[in-house]
């Protein structure tokens, strides 16, 4: 800005320069303001989403106020809904899968971190994110025609014949059921958390990794002594967000888990969770049914707007701590 | 001083042994899970493949389904669907997310930056099925179904992915870059779109493609908003059309073995295109990055 410096002032380089000042200036305000606009809008969404949502489901909400959550029952035919069943198949199933999935995932990642041929790390790397892409709806197709059937005719028996006494694998094998669901999710969730596991191993320091080999700690010691609890909190929020993806999964969960009532103790039973629900009773839903159905939804939004804050926030200390502020 | 000589013992004591052994397990447990998550992917295209491959025909893509108790018949109404869903979704999504990315690169403070990001990585996160009940409360009820319904719910779901990716283009574009065009005199908006977005055109279209992926085979969005259509081919965005997801979703449900076998098809149809598709942009993307970083 500061550098016209002329000597002889002239008539006509001002202003040009002032004429070409100001379209500039015109330029930088309309992109920057279409810009801003774009992003105002994202965020807009964001709480349009949120306002349209409470909005439809208003009539749910005054009928049955909290007592939605804690009641049981979906009867079309009396025009009864409550949501605790789905509430419970929601978090069995998510909880079950991220049992699984973390310490799989964790496992991945220290795999493609620390073991694989350095050849092979990222093909094998970018394989494991490839089972993330699958589409929902084909991984539910698979999950409903080829894991079901397998589940039910050759895992269920087998678990209940050895441990049935536990409550989990009492009950009669199907081919629909929490467990299949359980699996399925397994599956969408472990490239999730086993890509960001991977990453964070990667950015642990090797002057640390190389201290403790140094000191004699074997591979394993070394993992557990330094890469685990340096990465803690990352784990955690990855988890986290883990979680978030499969109480959201609407469509695999619906093929496969059979659109049960009630509340089971055994995994073998059919059910059904928030998302599911929703996406099973999308054609001719209507009046009290469409709010509850919202009130579902509102309720999953709840949930996966607090869980993706927490992940998000952790994560963010998580990097802060590393690298200092900076 | 006087050294114990079996502290020197060369056979390795019974506590290195264990040591060892732990190591040894967790090194085969690692790669046994590394190797069983590799499997499924595996095990997953290929009975897709096996189920799916035999079905294709060329009446298969330009025929629409059978009337009821006749056999043959195509899925050509789906395929356009879909075409014309995420074509939509396409040209609302991407303008507006590189829009945003160019906000939080060029022009927000760290501190707006840092929201904006918050913003669409939560909406990254909210599930798709939400997204379809927004779009259903929004603009279905009282009016109906419509394809470029359905395309605003996936609009919704691409325009993180769009952003996100094309953020992160943006910020590895070198600020000698940057301060080239400024020191020739250039202002900011000439060297926005006149530098920075030219050189991030590669990352932008591939993150666009990983996109186009994600929306093509996404289903709860559409399930409100579009998924009871005319047994017939349609290219106008004011109709209801058929996709590909919906229509696997509603002939898995189904009792007949024919219904599966079209269900299957159509599989792989979508996984072919998904996978293909996800791992050239990812291929492109590495080397783009690469080539940007050196």
């Amino acid at each position: 800005m500061s550098a016209r410096v002329s000597a002889v002032p002239s008539t006509t380089a001002p202003s040009l320069s002032s004429r070409r000042r100001l379209g500039d200036r015109l330029g930088d305000g309309a992109l920057h303001g279409l810009t801003a606009a774009a992003a105002a809008a994202a965020a807009a969404l964001l709480i349009a989403i949120a306002w349209k949502i409470f909005d439809v489901a208003h009539p749910a909400i005054s009928k049955y106020g909290f007592g939605f959550l804690t009641h049981q029952g979906w009867d079309v035919a009396r025009n009864k809904f409550a949501a605790l069943d789905f509430i419970w198949g929601t978090a069995v199933t998510s909880f079950a899968a991220l049992l699984i999935a973390t310490p799989v995932s964790i496992a991945i990642g220290l795999y493609l971190s620390e073991l694989a041929p350095r050849g092979a790390r990222t093909v094998i790397a970018s394989l494991v994110e490839l089972l993330a892409a699958i589409p929902s709806v084909v991984l539910g197709l698979w999950g409903i025609l080829v894991l079901g059937p397998f589940v039910g005719q050759d895992l269920e028996p087998w678990l209940h014949r050895h441990l049935g006494f536990i409550p989990l694998f009492s009950g009669t094998p199907e081919n629909a059921g929490i467990l299949v669901a359980i699996l399925v999710l397994t599956i969408m969730v472990v490239p999730i958390i086993s890509s960001i596991c991977r990453e964070l191993f990667v950015g642990v320091p090797t002057e640390l990794e190389e201290g403790a080999l140094a000191l004699g700690a074997t591979r394993w010691e070394m993992v557990r002594g330094v890469i685990l609890p340096y990465t803690r909190s990352g784990v955690a929020a990855a988890v986290i967000l883990g979680f978030g993806r499969a109480i959201g999964e609407a469509i695999a969960v619906t093929q496969v888990m059979g659109a049960g009532h009630g509340i089971h103790w055994s995994l073998f039973a059919t059910g059904d969770t928030l998302a599911s629900r929703i996406a099973e009773q999308y054609a001719g839903a209507a009046g009290l049914q469409v709010a509850s159905l919202v009130y579902l939804a509102a309720i999953l939004l709840v949930i996966s707007l607090l869980v993706n804050l927490a992940a998000r926030l952790i994560e963010r200390r998580f990097t802060y701590q590393r690298t200092g502020g900076s | 001083m006087a050294v114990d000589a079996t502290r020197f013992s060369l056979t390795l004591s019974r506590r290195t042994r264990r040591r060892k052994l732990v190591n040894l397990l967790m090194q085969v447990l690692a790669t046994i899970a590394a190797l069983a998550a590799v499997a499924v992917l595996a095990v997953v295209i290929i009975s897709v493949a096996q189920r799916g491959a035999s079905a294709l025909s060329w009446d298969f893509f330009t025929k629409t389904a059978a009337t009821f108790g006749q056999s043959g018949g195509g899925v050509a109404d789906a395929l356009v669907g879909s075409l014309v869903l995420v074509a939509l979704a396409t040209a609302m999504a991407v303008p507006v997310g590189i829009l945003i990315a160019l906000y939080v690169s060029e022009f927000a403070s760290p501190r707006i930056a840092d929201a904006a990001k918050l913003v669409l990585d939560v909406l990254n996160g909210l599930p798709s099925i939400i997204i379809g009940i927004f779009v259903f409360a929004l603009l279905v009820i009282g009016s109906g179904q419509a394809a470029w319904k359905g395309s605003f719910a996936l609009a919704i779901i691409m325009l993180p992915l769009v952003a996100r990716a094309t953020q992160e283009v943006l910020a590895l574009v070198p600020s000698t870059l940057r301060e080239g065009a400024m020191a020739l005199g250039a202002s900011r908006w000439r060297t926005v779109l006149g530098v920075v977005l030219p050189t991030s055109l590669g990352g932008i279209l591939t993150g666009t493609v990983l996109a186009v992926a994600r929306a093509a085979g996404e289903t709860a969005p559409l399930l409100f908003t579009t998924s009871i259509a005319a047994n017939a081919v349609t290219w106008d965005p004011r109709q209801p059309v058929l996709s590909i997801p919906i229509d696997i979703f509603a002939l898995a449900e189904s009792p007949d073995p024919a219904d599966h076998a079209r269900a299957w098809a159509l599989g792989f149809v979508l996984i072919s295109f998904v996978l293909v598709i996800s791992l050239t942009a990812r291929l492109l993307l590495a080397r783009y990055r690469s080539k940007l970083e050196r």
